[in-house]
């Protein structure tokens, strides 16, 4: 597996912040030609962990988030997602659908989401530390004849 | 603008506009609640038709939405709901909070 293409990017943990990571990753991701759902899944996914660090990692503070992508050669797109905000104590716990530690208006289905809408995920966390989210998504080859 | 309100009788209607994500969702509650504190409907229709974008955060909206009609015995309707929306709407088993309407297969065509 080589990287054919490769980008980093470090934003401020504000909400703002959002929807300007979907736009990135999503035009980054665009050279390998995904379909129109392909593209939303993984905007999608690339916003619950951009939201993950601003309303969990990042509680009282502006920390930073640290993003890379890379285009592989098997027409996968790999995405990091990376925080030093407080870390999650049990990450299988965190994971299970509807858990929340943020009552009320969080639906406690962020890690639900990545996991369905990407081909693979991998989440390290330390507490204290900080989380780590690994997460990729295979891009199905089309030919047309147009 | 990111919601638009009309109001029929005992049902209130709120179109929903652009992405629905943990930034733009606070302002969406805040009009929807107003409205609904203001007309106390026996039905509210959420209209994702120009949704551009959704993540969990739009499932919040919906779940707490829900919760706050179920006290007056109220019923939730979700309309138009484009492709992308469908999908995590199906992942959160939104279908048993409320009814899910006239998405037909429009993506698709
Ligand atoms: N980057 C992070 N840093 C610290 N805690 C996190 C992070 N991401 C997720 N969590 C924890 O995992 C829980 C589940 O996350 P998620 O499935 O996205 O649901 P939600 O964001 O709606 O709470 C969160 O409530 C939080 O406790
Ligand atoms: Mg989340």
């Amino acid at each position: 597996m080589k990287v054919k293409n490769k980008f980093n990017m470090t934003l401020t943990a504000c909400s703002a912040n959002e929807s300007f990571a979907r736009a990135c990753i999503s035009a980054f991701a665009a050279q390998l030609d995904p379909t129109l759902e392909e593209i939303n899944d993984i905007k999608t996914a690339v916003s619950e962990a951009v939201t993950n660090c601003i309303v969990h990692a990042y509680k009282e503070e502006l920390g930073k988030i640290y993003i890379t992508a890379e285009i592989l050669d098997t027409n996968a797109i790999k995405i990091k997602i990376r925080d030093k905000g407080c870390g999650i104590e049990d990450v299988s716990k965190a994971m299970e659908p509807l858990y929340t530690t943020v009552g009320g208006e969080r639906a406690g289905l962020g890690f639900a989401v990545m996991q369905s809408f990407m081909d693979g995920i991998k989440v390290t966390s330390k507490i204290g530390k900080g989380t780590n989210i690994v997460m990729i998504k295979k891009i199905s080859l089309r030919y047309n004849n147009g | 603008m990111s919601v638009k309100i009309d109001v029929t009788g005992e049902v209130v209607t709120a179109y929903l506009i652009g992405d629905i994500d943990h930034h733009t969702a606070k302002e969406m509650r805040e009009n929807i609640d107003n409205a609904i504190e203001l007309n106390m409907p026996t039905l509210l229709i959420l209209d994702f038709k120009d949704v551009s974008f959704m993540d969990s955060s739009g499932i919040g909206l919906v779940m707490g939405r829900y919760r706050t009609l179920a006290k007056t015995r109220a019923e939730l309707h979700i309309m138009n709901a484009p492709p992308q929306i469908f999908k995590i709407l199906k992942l959160a088993g939104i279908e048993k909070l409320a009814k899910l309407g006239g998405y037909s297969n429009e993506g698709k065509k």
